[in-house]
């Protein structure tokens, strides 16, 4: 017999070529239609948070430009958007989407090294769902009296919209794409350390021939956000990001007419059962919380274990976790990336830290995590109650806590005791305890029996203090329709 | 000396089942004229036998076509737009040899044809947000109502506007992954030849749409009678026609409609089935 | 003892195993299915696997020269090249043992087992002699390693102890003269369910190896079989401290393939499981092209069939 000496198969370094992407050394502001220089010449830096490397230096907006920005959009809408037939809207949308196709492998690229994100995530999870978020939405242009909103839905006007870092060209496209079929123009600003995505879909609206002024992009920082959340040019704002961010927006435009979705924070509880399938589960715990580095509002940061299969579930678990591979995100093996910046690290390491205070027991897989960029190993923190700050406050981070509940009601009861309301997962082998589960969490998206699943037809949203509003499928059409939200 | 002429290649209008193009198998063919009565072409005269190769094709292509998401057939029903977007002289011109219409009557009806399609394209994904439902009954269970896709289904499309009737008629029915096989207007039969070579070219799983060309009263009897077709839209029958399906397609109570607006959810949803889910809701 | 040989208390421990997830086995195997194996990982990558392929031929037609054939391939995979390791086994039916084993000693395959299958292969469905005998003519023909079938239609219709029985009884007969991998024929036994309670009956009644398919239905050693397969072995060696090993036959064509058995192993069991004493890939045409690819690596630019030697 043919005997070979076991060894560790390691996998060699399979990297991605950037030479796909051409990133300028300098960007501007795109309004009405072109690039502009911003007002004030002021520009800062992105860069890359795997290699801490500057990528380029992208304009500073300011009221003035925020000013051009909301106009152009206002003329647009006026004098060319509301005047198209709805058909000829979803043409340009089909378009655009099938030239982020056709570009796809060019912007999973560039979202890697704007974001930190494994490239097998931005190519494989990314781009394709925020192409086909354009799909759906173009073909609801010249259907909306079907779609349950009135006879004659109307859309609002111009919208100002404000997205996060962390899945940055997926989440310009859950903004533009339902504005725009529904008749609205935008004003979008990305996050402060992701915009490059978002000006490179810019270009894609010039490919595509979109009228001048219907979609606008403006880069800048959070008093950029609070320029164009406070514009009296914009009728709705559309938001996700941090809690404490929507209060503030909530607050702001309370003595307006303005109309607000926001997408907020979670802490969403994993649930799994006895009668899981506890390999499948694990899995879903491992996919729930350290996919996207945990950068995810609906993010299984929870896990409420039976505790009559915790020891189980906790043992395969830490196995699962030694695992995944964590390094250069343009690898495509790698499968945790870095974290987005040094305040997103920071974060992270004071929050986990309090678990450690509060005697909560910390695990991590050895893993070699690389000298320069923001890096944070997946961990676990066993022997969390609800009374830990690790339990109540979301880290947005690889860090899991973990919980254990003896029945369903007081599963439901953990589940639910938290002011977010964003998400939730179920794990169990039975039919009715699933519907039974679904049926008693106060969360808006709830996952049986898998994690993390997104789809252009399927509403997204929150209960309580994870926001307002859903976006996705018929219901996220709402937002952006008179009288709808 | 030579004179400067230039003969021009002439299209052969053949059937299209099952992906591709072959003659009818009884050899036939019939002769077609102009608006003006001259020549214009010889197309297949379909047979009964052609007909029962489409239906073996139709129901072949069904499992494929009716489990592939809805995204999936919406790409490729967006694909076949694309496709005839490309070739819109040729369909202007056969509209305007077959119909006798003017070449700007034309051009607005291909592009109608095309944005018709492109509308059918964007409802894959959207039908069962409006056609399912949850139904809230009377105690602990969840009762959930989901359209399916019918089954094989006949389409006859006669008449002017021809492109776009045949449109109007073939995209819905596929959009909800049914299968087709499209009885063509005997009088103005080469534009559906035209469209069966955008279908080839655009990923269309070979089975999901077939067409023939030929003597549409003739094939009438055969589609009426056949047990494994589920459905038919008859838009394009006129009144004893329409009589003489229904009677023969009682013996399978095939599921035939008639329509009178181009462009509605109506024309996909009528034929789908409905199937209700109960499931209880307990720990 | 798990099990105390009644068809009760199998019975019982089978239905502890928790469940498998269709959905979320697939969406494990998808995810290991992306990993990218290159340069030096692919090369070692490439020779592993050429040392895990039980080369096989199963057909009513075989005859002697075409096993002499097969056996000299097997010693010599590339003759251009004395670097190629040598594979795992010869795979054959039990009256062609003896020809195959002559061979290989005769060839310098002295190292190469025989593996014979038996019990009425592939199908099963014979008397329980026969299926003994069958395996007795292997093994006095020199086989090494019995690949035995279980009785599907036992299985399926629920008596699991006459399935646990046999397994058992063709494992006295081989003894320690031969190792013995049983194979399951995952195609026919339909939800993942199965595959997992199949693997662990097998693996109390004695199996070293289980196996997913005899390669005559389709479909055989889909990555999520495996995955479950992998599982159960893990499994099971954390509950007893013994080492099974897995054996996916049919359906495995391309080097490709073949990186993404080894991924599964070595994510799933583990890299102890990364040798051909707990890994063997049932195959014939994946050779040629793993010394395709092989050569590729070694001379940067594609191959041709022209030079690798059909047997």
């Amino acid at each position: 017999m043919n005997e070979r000496s076991v060894s560790n198969f390691e996998y060699a370094p399979a990297l991605e070529s950037t030479t796909i992407v051409n990133i300028k050394s300098e960007y501007g502001l795109f309004i009405n239609g072109k690039f502009v220089a911003p007002k004030s010449g002021k520009r800062f830096a992105t860069i890359n948070p795997a290699t801490e490397e500057v990528l380029a230096k992208v304009a500073y907006a300011d009221l003035a430009d925020v000013n051009l920005a909301v106009s152009a959009a206002r003329s647009a809408f006026t004098k060319t958007w509301s005047k198209l037939p709805p058909a000829e809207r979803g043409k340009y949308l089909f378009r655009i989407a099938r030239i982020l196709q056709e570009r796809a492998r060019e912007f999973a690229v560039l979202e890697t090294l704007d974001n930190g994100k494994p490239i097998r995530e931005s190519r494989d999870t990314d781009i394709p769902l925020a192409a086909a978020h354009f799909f759906y939405h173009a073909g609801w242009a010249d259907k909306l009296e079907h779609a349950g909103m009135g006879t004659n839905p109307k859309p609002i006007g111009v919208a100002g919209q404000i997205i996060p870092w962390n899945f940055p060209l997926l989440m310009l496209a859950w903004k533009i794409a339902p504005a725009l079929a529904t008749g609205n123009t935008v004003v979008l600003k990305p996050a402060e350390t992701t915009p490059l995505t978002a000006l490179l879909f810019a270009e894609v609206c010039q490919q595509a021939g979109l009228p001048a002024g219907v979609v606008n992009i403006i880069t800048g920082d959070g008093v950029t956000g609070s320029h164009l959340v406070n514009h009296p040019g914009i009728d709705k704002i559309a938001f996700t990001g941090s809690t404490g961010v929507g209060k503030a927006i909530a607050r702001a435009i309370a003595d307006t007419n303005k109309s607000a979705t926001l997408e907020l924070g979670g802490k969403a509880a994993n649930i799994v059962f006895e009668d899981a399938a506890i390999d499948e589960a694990v899995e879903g715990i491992v996919n729930g919380i350290f996919f996207n580095q945990g950068h995810v509002c609906c993010a299984g940061s929870r896990l409420l274990v039976q505790e009559n299969v915790q020891d189980e579930v906790i043992e395969k678990l830490k196995r699962r976790m030694s695992l995944i591979r964590i390094g250069n995100p343009l690898d495509k093996n790698t499968d945790l990336g870095a974290i987005n910046s040094a305040a997103q690290l920071a974060r992270i390491r004071e929050i986990s830290d309090s678990g450690d205070l509060e005697g909560a027991e910390r695990w991590s897989p050895e893993c070699e995590l690389p000298k320069t960029g923001f890096w944070y190993p997946p961990t676990i923190f066993t022997g969390v109650s609800q009374s830990h700050r690790i339990a109540r406050d979301e880290i947005f981070g690889p860090v899991l806590s973990v919980l254990t509940f003896r029945t369903p009601q007081e599963a439901i009861e953990k589940a639910n005791n938290t002011p977010y309301g964003l998400s939730a997962g179920i794990w169990t082998d039975k039919g009715s305890r699933i519907l039974w589960t679904a049926q008693r969490l106060r969360a808006g998206v709830i996952w049986a029996n898998t994690f993390n699943k997104f789809d252009a037809t399927s509403p997204f949203g929150g209960y309580k203090e994870s926001g307002w509003g859903r976006e996705g499928g018929r219901h996220g059409l709402a937002g952006y329709l008179k009288g709808g939200n | 000396m030579e004179t400067k002429v230039r003969i021009d290649v002439k299209k052969t209008y053949k059937l299209f089942i099952n992906g591709q193009f072959p003659r009818s198998e009884s050899g036939r063919v019939y002769e077609v004229k102009d608006s003006k009565g001259r020549f214009l072409a010889n197309p297949a005269q379909g047979s009964r036998k052609d007909l029962r190769e489409c239906v073996v094709a139709a129901r072949g292509a069904f499992s494929g076509w009716s489990n592939a998401t809805a995204f999936n057939r919406g790409q490729i029903l967006y694909r076949v737009a694309e496709i005839m977007e490309g070739r819109s002289d040729q369909f202007v011109a056969e509209l305007i040899a077959q119909e006798g219409i003017s070449a700007s009557a034309a051009k607005v009806q291909v592009a109608k044809a095309i944005d018709t399609w492109v509308w059918y394209a964007g409802w894959t994904d959207k039908i069962s947000s409006i056609s399912g439902a949850t139904n809230p009954v009377a105690g602990p269970f969840y009762n959930f109502t989901i359209p399916e896709a019918l089954g094989v289904v006949a389409v006859f499309a006669d008449g002017k506007p021809s492109l776009l009737n045949m449109v109007a008629g073939l995209a819905p029915v596929i959009a909800s992954g049914n299968t087709a096989i499209l009885i063509a207007s005997e009088k103005y039969p080469l534009s559906a030849i035209t469209l069966a070579e955008a279908l080839a070219t655009s990923d269309l799983p070979a089975g999901v749409v077939n067409i023939l060309t030929g003597k549409a009263g003739e094939l009438l009897s055969w589609v009426g009678a056949h047990m494994d077709i589920d459905g038919v839209d008859a838009s394009g029958l006129g009144r004893k026609q329409l009589t003489e399906l229904k009677v023969a397609g009682a013996e399978n109570l095939k599921r035939i409609h008639s329509f009178d607006e181009i462009t509605s959810p109506l024309r996909i949803t009528s034929f789908m089935e409905s199937k209700t889910v109960w499931h209880p809701i307990g720990v | 003892m798990i099990v105390d040989g009644s068809e009760s208390s199998l019975k019982k421990y089978l239905r502890t195993l928790a469940p498998v997830d269709q959905i979320g086995a697939e969406a494990r195997a998808a995810m290991l299915a992306t990993r990218s194996i290159k340069t030096t990982s692919k090369n070692w990558a490439i020779d592993m696997a050429i040392t895990m392929v039980d080369l096989t031929t199963l057909e009513g037609a075989d005859t002697p020269g075409k096993v002499r054939a097969l056996c000299a391939k097997a010693v010599r995979p590339d003759p251009s090249d004395p670097t190629v390791p040598s594979v795992g086994a010869i795979c054959v039916y039990n009256d062609m043992v003896k020809i195959a084993r002559t061979e290989l000693d005769k060839n310098g395959g002295q190292n190469i087992p025989v593996a014979a299958v038996s019990t009425a292969f592939p199908s099963g469905r014979a008397s329980m002699e026969v299926k003994i005998r069958d395996t007795k003519d292997a093994l006095e023909d020199g086989a090494a390693e019995i690949d035995m079938v279980i009785d599907r239609g036992a299985f399926l219709s629920g008596r699991l102890g006459e399935v646990f029985d046999e397994i058992k009884a063709i494992k006295e007969v081989c003894g320690s003269r031969a190792h013995l991998k049983v194979i399951l024929e995952t195609g026919e036994l339909a939800t993942l369910d199965n595959v997992r309670k199949a693997s662990y009956l097998a693996m109390l009644a004695g199996a070293d190896f289980i196996k997913t398919s005899t390669g005559k239905v389709s479909p055989a050693a889909t990555a999520p079989v495996v995955l479950v397969m992998l599982e159960a072995v893990r499994d099971y060696y954390k509950e007893t401290g013994v080492r099974i090993g897995v054996k996916p036959a049919g359906g495995i064509r391309t080097t490709k393939d073949a990186m993404k058995q080894l991924v599964l192993v070595n994510e799933t069991a583990g890299p102890d499981w990364l040798t051909p004493s707990l890994f063997r890939i049932g195959a014939s045409a994946l050779l040629n092209d793993l010394l395709m690819q092989r050569m590729k690596m070694r001379d940067g630019y594609y191959a041709s069939p022209n030079y690798v030697t059909l047997d």
